[in-house]
């Protein structure tokens, strides 16, 4: 093919998007190229969408977005085989401030963004796999797709075609996912009326609930679960490292089985039509299993770059962030007439550096290993402290001193003093 | 010899395999389903672009519905349809399949204004509607030969502007042969689709689509389009309740098939036994062509 591109961007999910869209309204001439029939056809997630990402790129995303339902209660709970314990966090959304928090349903979303970056002048395709990055040398200087005549030209080529990038290993970009780094995710996604969802949560209009789950439910593996309102739907998801799946030989979907059966998940869920199940893998490495992002014609944003933030559940706008980020480092050379060579090109990295996004990351970059190796807060935790609450609520005769003596020597039997301080030291410095 | 000047009517559905049924109201729920290209119009595109790719001549894409229909019209351009309309106004709001079939017949009669049309091409039905009215609707009000169920076609010849088709019916195959022009509604299975090339996806993402109001599409008539056209009345929409019969697992050993056979055989006649009557006494059936000349 003769034409010629000044950007190629693979991908159309949150990342690529982003990247199109600002590099279109710098002026550029942009080929999207999409493997799903349409943008959000293969993309899955919970999923939460936070504005401030969106919003620096649509300032009024929120007249015309598919957006479920704003978060006004987030709920965490700990969970051991049949109770729960947690905390609640609740404020509606004050007449002056706009929510911040939305539930979307991906598939709709990100089409309605893939509009939108259209509408700046991106030409989209779909239906379309870049099979390979055509080279120069060492220079990235286009994609070879699926399709006949399939070769097309540009002066930078954004890879954002997600957690599994075959294009990003094929190419040598980026190594082989290894399991310990990456969480499977499968979700269901639940039918009720409207009417039913506000009684089932006590939220009217636009409102909407989220639960974090942790505890026994992922049977000693690192993952989490969670719980979302859609306007018409709930989604209930699990997810867990995919080498602690490999490991346990647990089945993903016995998983979520079993989590729909908890006593506190039962009545939630109860006469629900499932109309979707899903399963995605989430790039959970964080800030150590981050690849190389740049070199000669090429970057590297969204998942594919492994950009998820798994502490904080964050990912959707972490994509919209480095894909934006991506676009204005690359506008910004062209406009100092400066070529796109790898040493460039680390200037996407440097201001990333300076970011949120790395800043997050960094913050967190210890806590896999620390539950990993600790497989304790998953199982023993949940549980002592669920019968923690269970001993010092029942009324049966026993003394409150007695209860509490009780409690201390549980928790002593199970993690000596010693244990229980290492413990307390070890999450401290994961988390802080 | 000029090539064919050929219309491909297709439509925008929603995505039968992911459509669901309102619990309460048992009516159809469609916000949230995705909108495809009606599957049955694919085949009709594939036959009119394999006649494109033998004796040449244009195709363009004609499409009524709200403007995100633009999508299926975008994946028709792909295919390597030429050019492509949208008829697109409030107006329609609420069209049978006859006030439907008014509206696209004025659109192709407008597309022949341009250049005659020798063809049109609708897919058997739809997947939303399945009445399979619009096509024979299209080509009495143009006063077209209307070919319906064609699974192939063999001939097409401009000079003496005539055409032979395969026409699939509950007794075999009829060839029929007709004038131009004519409107064929193709049967699916007829082809296997196309994959597009690069540059013609590039292409078809950045033609304009044509969006033709009702006057653009001349319809001066109102009380034909719309609800106005429209004297179908629908009563009542349910969900079928589920069948309370379930399927019967017939358990045989190895090397007793014959056995096994006879006993479905049995379960068969005991549930059926019409069926069975009519499957013995009907051995002759015809099952050869039919010539039917025009």
């Amino acid at each position: 093919m003769n034409e010629r591109f000044d950007a190629i961007v693979v991908g159309a999910g949150p990342a690529g998007t982003a990247t199109a869209l600002t590099l279109a309204r710098g002026g550029w001439k942009v080929l999207q190229i999409e493997r799903g029939e349409y943008p959000g056809s293969k993309n899955v997630q919970g999923a939460i969408l936070y504005a401030d990402s969106l919003q620096k790129l649509i300032p009024n995303f929120r007249e015309e977005a598919p957006l479920e339902r704003h978060l006004v209660e987030q709920r965490v709970w700990v969970l051991d085989d049949r109770s729960y314990i947690g905390s609640t966090y609740r404020s509606p959304v004050s007449s002056d401030a706009e929510p911040d928090r939305y539930t979307i349903l991906r598939a709709q979303f990100d089409k309605w963004f893939a509009k939108k970056a259209q509408e700046e002048g991106v030409l989209l395709i779909c239906e379309t796999t870049v099979l390979d990055l055509l080279r120069e040398g060492e220079r990235v200087v286009g994609v070879r797709t699926d399709r006949e005549q399939g070769e097309v030209y540009a002066d930078v080529v954004i890879l954002a075609d997600g957690v599994n990038s075959v294009l990003a290993r094929k190419a040598g970009i980026r190594p082989e996912l290894k399991a310990g780094e990456v969480a499977l995710g499968v979700k269901e996604l639940l039918f009720y009326s409207q009417e039913s969802l506000e009684d089932r949560f006590g939220i009217q209009g636009d409102e909407g609930v989220a639960i974090e789950m942790v505890g026994k439910i992922t049977r000693g593996m690192v993952g989490t679960a969670f719980l979302y309102t859609n306007k018409e739907s709930l989604a209930v998801g699990i997810g867990c490292l995919l080498s602690d799946f490999r490991k346990e030989k647990v089945p993903p979907y016995v998983l979520l089985a079993r989590l729909k059966e908890h006593p506190a998940l039962r009545p939630l869920l109860r006469d629900g039509e499932m109309k979707e199940y899903t399963a995605h893998l989430i790039p959970e490495g964080g800030y150590k299993a981050i690849p190389k992002l740049s070199g000669d014609g090429w970057l590297i944003v969204g998942d594919a770059g492994m950009f998820v933030n798994s502490v904080h559940r964050e990912g959707s706008n972490l994509a919209m962030e480095t894909g934006r980020i991506a676009a204005e480092t690359v506008i910004e050379l062209k406009q100092a007439g400066e070529p796109f060579t790898e040493r460039n090109l680390r200037r996407y990295r440097q201001r990333l550096d300076q970011s949120f996004v790395m800043k997050d990351l960094r913050k967190y970059q210890h806590v896999h290993e620390v539950l990993d190796q600790n497989r304790h807060f998953l199982t023993t935790y949940p549980e002592l402290v669920n019968r923690a609450a269970e001993t010092l609520l029942r009324v049966d005769g026993v003394d409150k001193r007695a209860k509490e003596k009780e409690v201390t020597r549980s928790f002593r039997k199970h993690r000596s003093y010693r244990g229980l301080f290492s413990d307390a030291v070890k999450l401290w410095r994961a988390f802080r | 010899m000029r090539g064919p000047n050929i219309v491909v009517c297709v439509k925008q559905v929603p995505d039968s395999a992911q459509i669901r049924v309102h619990p309460v109201t048992g009516t159809i729920m469609r916000q949230g389903v995705p909108a495809v290209l009606n599957p049955y119009d694919l085949f009709a595109l594939e036959e009119a672009l394999q006649i494109k790719d033998r004796l040449g001549g244009r195709i363009v894409a004609l499409c009524m519905g709200p403007p995100q229909a633009e999508a299926a019209l975008r994946k028709a351009l792909s295919l390597g349809v030429d050019d492509a309309v949208l008829v697109s106004d409030r107006a329609f709001a609420g069209s049978d399949t006859l006030a439907t079939s008014f509206a696209l017949a004025s659109a192709i009669r407008q597309v022949g204004q341009e250049q005659p049309v020798d063809l049109v091409f609708t897919g058997k039905q739809t997947i939303d509607g399945d009445t399979g009215q619009v096509g024979p609707g299209v080509a009495k009000r143009l006063g077209m030969q209307l070919l319906s169920y064609v699974c192939r076609i063999p001939i097409l010849d401009m000079d003496s502007q005539s055409i032979v088709v395969h026409r699939w019916t509950e007794k075999g195959v009829q060839v029929l042969k007709s004038k131009l022009p004519c409107l064929i509604t193709v049967l699916e299975g007829t082809s296997e689709g196309r994959f597009a090339s690069l540059p013609e996806m590039i292409r078809a993402a950045r033609q304009p689509i044509r969006v033709w109001n009702r006057q653009a599409a001349g319809i001066e008539d109102l009380s034909k389009i719309g609800l106005k056209g429209s004297p179908t009345v629908v009563g009542k929409v349910f969900a079928p309740s589920r069948r309370a019969e379930r399927a019967e697992c017939i358990e045989w050993e190895q090397d007793q098939a014959e056995k096994a056979v006879s006993l479905l055989w049995e379960k068969i006649r005991a549930r059926q036994p019409e069926l069975v009557e009519k499957l013995s006494g009907d051995n002759g059936g015809e099952n050869g062509q039919e010539r039917v000349s025009e």
